[in-house]
């Protein structure tokens, strides 16, 4: 039974129909953690998400506090907020881009009031067209009502926040890739070390850079105190998450589930959430947090989506997006499709990432369509093995950011969990499906 | 003279003026030149250039890594089929087969009448309402061909036209308020919070 007496800290108004308007932002309590934060010291701010212990929630999973005490020696100069949502099976930011965008402007003003930043930029994703019409209402609102601009509710405190339209580019959610973009490049990841934006960062100068979500959970957290965050949850994984259910589910959707107090199973099937797999079928896999983490089996369905819990067993809570297959899903083609897919957004600077993504999709399309041999499977695990020497979890890393040493994932899990199914497709001459 | 019109670049110039340098304005400026033309003309990307203080070589391999800018023109609807994995699961190869048979042009391809033109998009985000598809980047949530018939009809017959702008993210997002400081306002302010700090710092030391 799924533990549902939680508070909901960044979807309570989504039941409203006008949840994105200023109207019912204020009716509901919003920009009062704002005004709570203006009256603390900002190195007092920092330490409430310090003591909420929050986690970022783009896909990492750094502590937001740790991040932001980076910048303790030197000065921050930007704050860049990462809505460039692209890991496939994603659609949490989606959600608070559009539905809402006041608490997100709220809670980048908190940010970047407790790093002293006075310019602020929230890069959303070009697709979301109407995300963007929202967040840019959001502002002009925000502007209007005081809470942004010159003087900010009267204090000594001034920021200016400029939405920056992304175009079509899955890297661009890569920070340093972000960057780029924000200053008007192709989205190329930035060679490590520096390692981190806040060395580093927009125009050379130390940034922050958080995703949605994470400011998302600042009005709360000042509202109501980092410790009452911190007692949510359990072990490193505090509060509550977003998870993105999607797949073989009766009901797919965006839920706000504690962390830990709930396994994967409790997702899936409890009646708030995802009310099972359709027609009662069995769960055959599923993924437990995007496209870049490996496959679990349905053995590990009552695993708590904890961070910890999910790196232990050897994957990642990620992007916070599970996908569940079940028999009527060939494994073959999922792990061509999400092949075919870093194959296409591979910005193209790293030769195993830009090739090898090419070479693995085809082996892959040949298994799937006709003309797979029996030896493919161990030419795709060599090819996935120069990507990411030794295939182990987290992966070894030959490419200059991550997305290359996410390419092996599904190829990897699909390969030692359905060895079969990939011996039938080589048997059948493509999909037995 | 300029090809972009008078409004598009005053609009432009807006939106450099909010960032520390003009080639930030980038993807943006384009954005709004794809708007004007329905593609990026050689002459509006050689206005972008000259707006964002770079070249026209710049502008073209900037454009060319985004999806969403076309360098070649496409039809008044572009429309995006996901076949990523949740709604590959969901039929998505499915929804494109039919969407290409309905709007008469093959992926990629635009049709005749000028009026469509077919991709196949990575994921778009609304994996809870698959297979997803956005005509213009507005999610328009048919997921079946069923549903997709009397949408088609709207589009051709121009009843959509508020819902699904032609061309352009930006076509509703303007900016009306703005910081009324200077940087240099903006930089002494960071320096004092600094000493503040740094004050209140020793203070709890001592």
């Amino acid at each position: 039974v799924a533990t549902v007496d939680a508070p909901l800290i960044v979807s309570a108004r989504a039941e409203y129909a006008d949840s994105f308007t200023l109207a019912r932002y204020l009716e509901t309590g919003g920009y009062a953690g704002l005004r709570k934060a203006l009256t603390m010291f900002p190195e007092d701010v920092a330490k409430e998400v310090d003591a909420a212990s929050l986690l970022g929630r783009g896909g990492a999973g750094f502590p937001a506090g740790r991040k932001w005490s980076m910048l303790r020696k030197s000065p921050v100069s930007y704050l860049v907020v990462n809505g460039d949502e692209s890991e496939p099976a994603t659609f949490k930011d989606h959600f608070l881009v559009e539905r809402d965008p006041h608490q997100l402007v709220e809670g980048v003003i908190i940010a970047a009031y407790a790093l002293q930043v006075s310019q602020a930029f929230i890069f959303v994703r070009g697709e979301f067209a109407l995300g963007l019409e929202r967040v840019q209402q959001a502002l002009n609102d925000a502007y209007e009502l005081g809470a942004l601009g010159s003087h900010i509710f009267d204090s000594d405190f001034s920021l200016d926040v400029v939405l920056h339209p992304g175009a079509g580019a899955y890297i661009c959610g890569e920070e340093t890739a972000l960057i780029e973009a924000l200053e008007g490049k192709r989205g190329f990841p930035r060679i490590k070390p520096p390692f981190f934006p806040a060395v580093t960062g927009l125009y050379g100068e130390p940034t922050v850079v958080n995703n949605v979500e994470t400011m998302s959970n600042l009005p709360w957290i000042i509202n109501h105190g980092g410790a009452a965050f911190a007692a949510l949850g359990a072990g490193r994984s505090t509060g509550t998450r977003l998870f993105a259910l999607a797949g073989r589910v009766n009901r797919p959707g965006v839920y706000e589930v504690e962390m830990v107090k709930n396994t994967f199973r409790d997702l899936i099937f409890d009646p708030h959430f995802g009310q099972g797999v359709i027609n009662g079928a069995a769960v055959k896999a599923f993924i437990p947090g995007g496209v870049s983490a490996p496959w679990f089996g349905p053995e590990l369905l009552d695993l708590a989506l904890g961070q910890d819990e999910v790196a232990e067993k050897g994957s990642m809570l990620g992007s916070g997006s599970i996908v569940v297959f079940d028999e009527t899903t060939c494994v073959v083609r999922a792990a061509w499709r999400i092949t075919r897919f870093f194959s296409r957004e591979s910005c193209g600077q790293c030769t195993p990432c830009r090739e090898g993504s090419g070479w693995l999709e085809r082996v892959l399309y040949r298994l799937e369509h006709g003309g797979g041999r029996d030896e493919d499977m161990d030419l795709l695990l060599d090819l996935c093995d120069n990507i990411a020497p030794g295939l182990g979890w987290p992966p070894q890393q030959t490419t200059i950011c991550v997305l290359g040493s996410s390419i092996p994932s599904s190829i990897h899990s699909a390969i030692s969990m359905f060895k079969d199914d990939f011996f039938e497709h080589v048997r059948h001459g493509g999909c037995p499906l | 003279v300029s090809h972009l019109r008078a409004d598009v670049r005053q609009r432009c110039l807006d939106i450099v003026a909010l960032y520390p340098q003009p080639r930030s304005a980038m993807l943006a400026l384009l954005h709004l030149a794809q708007e004007q033309d329905g593609y990026l003309s050689d002459e509006a990307m050689a206005d972008v250039a000259e707006l964002t203080n770079t070249t026209s070589a710049d502008v073209r391999g900037t454009a060319s890594f985004y999806d969403m800018f076309h360098l070649e023109p496409v039809g008044k609807y572009v429309v995006s089929v996901c076949t990523n994995i949740a709604c590959l699961i969901a039929g998505g190869e499915e929804m494109l087969e039919y969407a290409g048979v309905a709007l008469g042009c093959s992926v990629g391809a635009t049709s005749d009448d000028g009026l469509f033109t077919l991709e196949e998009a990575e994921c778009l985000a609304d994996c809870d309402v698959a297979p997803c598809v956005q005509v213009n980047h507005r999610y328009v949530r048919a997921t079946t061909p069923e549903a997709s018939d009397p949408l088609v009809e709207e589009l051709r017959s121009g009843a959509l036209d508020h819902d699904v702008p032609a061309h352009g993210t930006l076509v509703r997002v303007r900016r009306s308020g703005g910081l009324r400081v200077t940087r240099a306002e903006l930089a002494e302010q960071r320096a004092t919070a600094r000493e503040q700090r740094a004050a209140r710092e020793s203070e709890q030391v001592q």
